[in-house]
């Protein structure tokens, strides 16, 4: 199964891990997978509409998923996606 | 050492001077970078200088592929991401509503570099759920295993 590595502003939600493994085909399905296997995410990677939210940026090993197909974006069984906060401000 | 969980950020002297040479460097659009470490102790050992995706004065955003590379490399020395810095081009070193608004982690220390006056002023602070809170800078002339500029 895929590797998904949690920023620290996320792994309380999955009892302090630094990572999880998570089934899925593609990063939608392992972001609606990660979410019910650690429910309180919910809000933090994925939007009310299922959309990425806008405040965290999503790897498949070195690629952005919103340079590829987004949620789309396919997974294979020994990838690694790592999850991170975005980083803004004025 | 600091207890886990002490209000102070501790830096050696290498980084400050990475983290105001790369806001220089920057200069006149905002630099940032992140700070990689021991979070539960307040301790920086490594700056990855980023690149600013914004491009502006105004607003700063830690390029994503960068950050990806901080936190691997981070991993990679046994640290952690534990915060982010920036700089105020024209303003003093507090965060701005913008900064807070979209502070990323409570867990972070959240270092302002202003360029205003003719020396650069660095100060450190906690963003939690809105809340600021000022933290001492600690310039320690070691910690151990500390690295810097190692982000690019």
């Amino acid at each position: 199964m895929p590797e998904v590595r949690l920023p620290t502003v996320l792994r309380s939600a999955a009892g302090g891990s630094s990572s999880v493994t998570v089934e899925g085909a593609t990063i939608g399905d392992v972001l609606r997978q990660l979410v019910a296997s650690y429910p309180a995410m919910a809000g933090q990677v994925l939007t009310d509409d299922g959309e990425l939210h806008r405040f965290v940026n999503v790897y498949v090993n070195d690629d952005d998923v919103r340079y590829l197909d987004k949620l789309d974006t396919k997974v294979a069984l020994d990838d690694t996606v790592s999850i991170l906060p975005a980083v803004a401000g004025g | 050492m600091r207890c886990p969980g002490a209000e102070a950020l501790q830096i050696t002297p290498a980084i400050w001077s990475a983290m105001v040479a790369h806001c220089l460097a920057a200069y006149p659009d905002e630099g940032c970078g992140l700070l990689g470490g021991d979070g539960e102790r307040g301790v920086a050992r490594s700056c990855y200088p980023t690149t600013n995706a914004a491009a502006s004065a105004r607003i700063y955003t830690v390029a994503p592929v960068d950050h990806l590379r901080a936190d691997r490399k981070a991993e990679a020395r046994g640290e952690s991401i534990i915060g982010v810095f920036h700089s105020h081009t024209h303003t003093d070193a507090h965060p701005s509503p913008t900064d807070v608004d979209q502070a990323p982690d409570p867990s972070w220390h959240y270092v302002l570099v202003s360029l205003r006056d003719t020396h650069p002023v660095v100060r450190s602070y906690r963003i939690v759920a809105g809340t600021v809170a000022e933290e001492p800078v600690v310039v320690v002339d070691a910690v151990a295993s500390a690295t810097t500029g190692g982000g690019q």
